[in-house]
């Protein structure tokens, strides 16, 4: 009985800043880390795993190879084994091309009963590859889940995340969970673990060993197209106000003074 | 299967600048003997250095792509969220945008509106822009289910084939929109802050952010119908509604097994919220670690109220237990875009400027002269919040007769 | 700096700066106010497996010597020298056991230590015996297939908080310096008891108590190897786990080192930040020259330990010295540095100041250990 965790190895974006004198993207140094909504996806794996009493919590990634290092670490966090998804085929993927990669892994690996994701990854921040997989496969889904009320090896009654609150769903096993930062705190890695990812073998798996249909992968299996990419504009230079307090502050909601009554 | 995309660089092109260095987001390209390399294992063919290279040096090649005729798509679409059988405003603002992008294409706008007993709705709905509802009603529809509302929705769009397709960046929209998009096959863009037409292809040009909001992508997709696209809460304008407008309802209803779901709702609970909720607020006034201490927070409320405004803050503030995690306003918290934004003892890092930085007016107070928040702020004051704020707050008292 | 861990040492490392930053710096202040034990700290690092790092793997550890104790130490009492105490003062409690137990004890033992499940303490220390631990009171009068044990011991770290304690008492008077015998005890003996928590100037979040035993019947089975070794065993002890101790004061000094490159480039006075001026750039160069000496001895130190050499206790005694000594310095120079923000306890450094103080004191005094060092140096000359 597998647990799957869907990650992604993303660039750490508070590293990533607009260098001021050439208005472009500066990444000297940025590292790479798992993305941030995946590290709750991987403890609520782990977590799951406790209250069943048994099974296997499998990461799965798809990436360059680089992106290895994200699974070692979730192995290091208690996850039992890891897939990495590499091949040039699969570059210029969006999510369409990714979430159908991801669930084809996910045909080969079978008898799973969850399969996890963080809600979304914090460099496209689209939040669509978790129902994509769920449609691919053709399995149910709660998206936002923040608790996992009620557990068996058949059903889960989940809470979903709301602007105005949650709502209680009820959910057959086999099933997509998107998680949110509420659902939990993560664990923090162990050395047995941190040995354990050291050791272990992680596969790689390419378009062939996993059966895609070339025209769903990559660049070309993407419907959506990058035509552009430029940095924001800088928010023009506004005023700073000078002098004592009293006088400031009463500039300031004269200024103000349409915002506030309008 | 004609030859595959790929990218290379145009040596006799290449001068050695290295902005294109500089702006892959994945570490991909390297100099090497003073030409730019790219390496193909990390390159994910975003095409940011196309872009950047301004000696056109650097080609992003597709597949050869067979040309498919989707003059059968016309039409405008926008999904019209509802809870508890009321319309909610993203709907409104999305049929604000869909209205022009309507107008510039010479086709009908429509709302697509699942519900039961929601049929009095259209009129409002046509009063906003919407020059056709098509309406979809059952008691299994009345709250959202992933499973029936994918099912309702895809059948509607492979029957009446729109040509773009506009939905909210909410719970809702997010999960339904997508999960459509792979049953249709087409391309979706999510969180636009953008949306155009290209004058000459007559594509949608969907405008996007992307890490964080520190590089911004315009996406189309050419080659699948519908062009789908989510948008976030408060970034489109409404428009006013026009009581006098008239518009077509579209009925459609489906066999049972349409409205099948596998999960099942069992409750929807609201949590109360005492103060004004963060994300809907027009105006904010945000504490952050310069406040000093937990109680301090009483000089931002004092204002907030003042101004009938939300009280946001930075993530140093919730971490340090100063203030409920829901406040949070930052990369890890709540994206806000409202009409004033005043950020007290804030510095202004990247991750909290991510969740604001779109707000019409900003107002920053900081007795640091070289925080970051002065790069976004409308208007700065570099001064002790503690002499300033409370100053405001009897200005703005006066000025709004309180 | 490269300091050539191996990568298991590098992990150990970063691991364990991991939890000092997410986990022990946020609540370091909070647990220094109100004194309490860091049960949750200690819940995390048994989870990290912090805790099996110098333990042998057969007893479900990670088989690391001193060496990855003493940068673990490091790292954690960057954190805070007072939680970080929790698990190197067991340290200090269970190597009685690893030097000198057999294999039945730490069959019973270690694997519950190695897990985090239980904390252990050292007993030697008494009202009137510190520097003069002969002269300990504390009695351990055999009777038939036990012991009973009667004194009280004074100042014991983690006593009340751990379940095992590793005790020296005398079980021969007449025997003078070999009258002495080690022993493991169960906290929930009947006739074990402790005393209040000492109000201590630094590493306050550390438990500190009286050991009461009080015709405490403890098993044969649970003397550490013969009758008589007793300050044997101590003095053993004391050379493994002298380098912790040292970083312990290391990982202190590291902190202030780090608060101070911060606090003096935000600082301005005179239209400069403060780290321009000379004066203030050769107080940081002395600070991080001692810092860095300090740590190649505890390095150098730890190393010979876990290559099996047999003659440590100098290099233990001086790495143990130098760096208390240094933490002190280092410390105080810290305050210094943050002028009157440093003497404020919303500011980190006075902490670090009262928190280095103890690394002086405890485990031998620095002036124990230079009577150590020197005797050392005078034998090994007249050999």
């Amino acid at each position: 009985m597998k647990i799957l965790v869907l990650i992604k190895q993303v660039p750490e974006t508070t590293d990533v800043k607009i260098d001021p004198v050439t208005n472009t993207l500066k990444r000297e140094g940025v590292q790479s880390i798992i993305n941030p909504f995946d590290m709750y996806a991987i403890e609520e794996a782990l977590r799951i795993k406790e209250r069943l009493g048994g099974g296997e919590v499998v990461a799965i990634s798809m990436g360059p190879p680089q992106a290895k290092d994200a699974l070692a670490e979730a192995i290091s966090m208690g996850c039992d084994s890891a897939v990495l998804l590499s091949d040039r085929k699969f570059a210029g993927s969006d999510t369409y091309a990714t979430s159908y990669t991801l669930s084809q892994a996910v045909r080969k690996i079978g008898d799973f009963k969850i399969i996890l994701c963080g809600k979304q990854a914090s460099d496209g921040d689209t939040a669509q590859v978790g129902p994509g997989i769920s449609t691919h496969l053709d399995i149910p889904q709660v998206t936002y889940v923040k608790k996992i009320e009620e557990l068996t090896p058949d059903k889960a009654r989940v809470e979903r995340m709301t602007e105005e609150g949650y709502d209680i769903i009820e959910i057959p096993l086999p099933a997509v969970f998107t998680v949110v930062k509420e659902i939990n705190e993560p664990r923090l890695p162990s050395l047995k673990g941190k040995m354990r990812a050291k050791k272990a073998e992680i596969p790689v798996w390419t378009a062939e060993d996993i059966s895609c249909d070339e025209e769903k992968i990559g660049l070309d299996g993407s419907p959506t197209r990058v035509v552009k990419v430029f940095t924001p504009p800088p928010r023009e230079g506004g005023q700073i106000l000078e002098g004592e307090p009293e006088e400031v502050a009463r500039q300031l909601a004269e200024f103000l003074k349409d915002v506030v009554v309008g | 299967m004609s030859n595959s995309a790929n990218i290379k660089i145009i040596d006799e092109k290449c001068t050695g600048c290295t902005l294109c260095v500089k702006v892959c987001p994945f570490g991909a390209i390297e100099m090497k003997d003073k030409k730019a390399v790219i390496d193909l294992s990390k390159c994910t063919l975003c095409g940011a250095c196309v872009e950047a290279c301004k000696f056109e040096a650097i080609i992003l090649k597709k597949s050869d792509e067979k040309k498919v005729d989707f003059s059968l798509y016309k039409d405008v679409w926008v999904f019209c969220e509802q809870k508890k059988g009321e319309i909610q405003s993203i709907s409104y603002e999305l049929l604000g945008k869909g209205r022009e992008l309507a107008d510039k294409l010479g086709v009908d706008l429509c709302g697509i509106l699942l519900g039961d007993k929601i049929n009095d709705k259209c009129q409002d709905l046509i009063a906003r822009g919407a020059d056709k509802i098509y309406l979809v009603e059952s008691p299994k529809l009345s709250a959202y289910q992933d499973e029936p509302y994918t099912e309702v929705l895809t059948r509607l769009v492979q029957k009446y084939k729109p040509e773009i397709v506009l939905c909210g960046a909410t719970v809702i929209g997010r999960s339904l929109i997508s999960r459509v998009a792979v049953k249709v096959r087409a391309g979706l863009t999510a969180d636009c802050t953008g949306l155009d037409i290209d004058p000459d292809e007559k594509l949608l040009l969907q405008t996007r952010p992307a890490f964080g909001g520190n590089i911004m992508a315009t996406i189309i997709t050419p080659n699948t119908r519908p062009q789908m696209s989510t948008v976030r809460h408060k970034v489109m304008k409404e428009m006013d509604p026009s009581s006098g407008r008239k518009g077509e309802i579209v009925k459609e209803e489906f066999p049972d097994d349409v409205y099948l779901s596998r999960s099942m709702l069992l409750d929807i609970v609201e949590e109360v919220e005492e103060t004004i909720n963060l994300t809907e607020a027009d105006i904010i006034v945000s504490g952050g670690r310069g406040l000093g201490a937990p109680e301090n927070f009483s000089i931002i409320r004092e204002l907030a109220l003042t101004l009938n405004a939300a009280v946001g803050a930075s993530r140093s503030a919730v971490d340090a237990d100063w203030i409920p995690y829901s406040h949070q306003v930052g990369q890890t918290g709540k994206t806000v875009c409202p009409k004033l934004y005043i950020a007290c003892g804030i510095s202004g890092q990247i991750q909290h400027l991510i969740g604001m930085k779109s707000s019409d007016v900003i107002v920053a107070i900081n007795k640091d002269p070289d925080a970051p928040i002065f790069s976004v702020a409308t208007y700065g004051i570099v001064e002790d919040l503690f002499k300033v704020v409370p100053k405001l707050t009897e200005h703005f008292k006066k000025i709004l007769g309180k | 700096m490269d300091y050539l861990l191996t990568e298991e040492q590098q992990m150990i490392k970063d691991l364990c700066r991991q939890i000092a930053e997410e986990k022990i710096k946020p609540v370091a202040a909070e647990y220094d106010e109100s004194g309490e034990f860091a049960w949750d700290i200690i819940k995390i690092l048994a989870e990290s497996d912090v805790f099996g790092i110098y333990i042998p793997e057969q007893y479900g550890g990670m088989g690391g010597g001193v060496m990855d104790l003493a940068i673990a130490t490091e790292e954690l009492s960057w954190g805070c020298g007072g939680i970080s105490l929790g698990f190197a003062a067991t340290g200090l409690g269970t190597f009685p056991i690893l030097l000198f137990g057999n294999e039945e004890q730490k069959q019973k033992y270690l694997p519950d230590i190695a897990s985090g499940k239980k904390l252990a303490a050292f007993c030697l220390t008494e009202a009137e015996a510190g520097s003069d631990a002969g002269s300990i009171k504390t009695t351990a009068k055999k009777e038939g297939d036990h012991y009973v044990l009667n004194g009280t011991k004074q100042w014991i770290t983690n006593a009340g908080e751990a379940e095992v304690y590793t005790v020296v008492a005398i079980t021969d008077k007449s025997k003078g310096a070999r009258g002495a015998s080690a022993f493991i005890v169960d906290k929930d003996t009947p006739g074990v008891s402790f005393g209040k928590k000492e109000n201590k100037m630094g590493i306050r979040s550390s438990a500190t108590r009286e050991v009461i035993f009080t015709d405490c019947k403890i098993p044969r089975e649970n003397l550490l190897g013969k009758e008589g070794l007793g300050f044997i065993v101590a003095m053993k002890t004391f050379d493994s786990s002298r380098p912790g101790v040292a970083a312990q004061a290391l990982g202190i000094a590291q902190r202030a080192l780090d608060e101070v490159l911060k606090y003096t480039h935000e600082r301005r006075q005179f239209g400069q930040a403060i780290s321009s001026f000379q004066g203030v750039q050769f107080m940081i160069a002395d600070m991080a020259t001692q810092l860095e000496a300090a740590r190649a001895l505890i390095y150098s130190a730890a190393r010979m330990i876990d290559s099996g050499a047999k003659n440590i206790a100098k290099v233990s005694a001086m790495c143990k010295m130098y760096a208390s000594d240094a933490a002190m310095k280092i410390t105080t120079d810290a305050v210094q540095l943050f002028g009157g923000y440093g003497y404020m306890k919303e500011y980190p450094v006075e902490k670090l100041m009262r928190d280095a103080k103890i690394t002086q004191i405890y485990e031998g005094t620095n002036q124990i250990q230079r009577g150590v060092i020197a005797s050392s140096c005078i034998k090994e000359s007249l050999s």
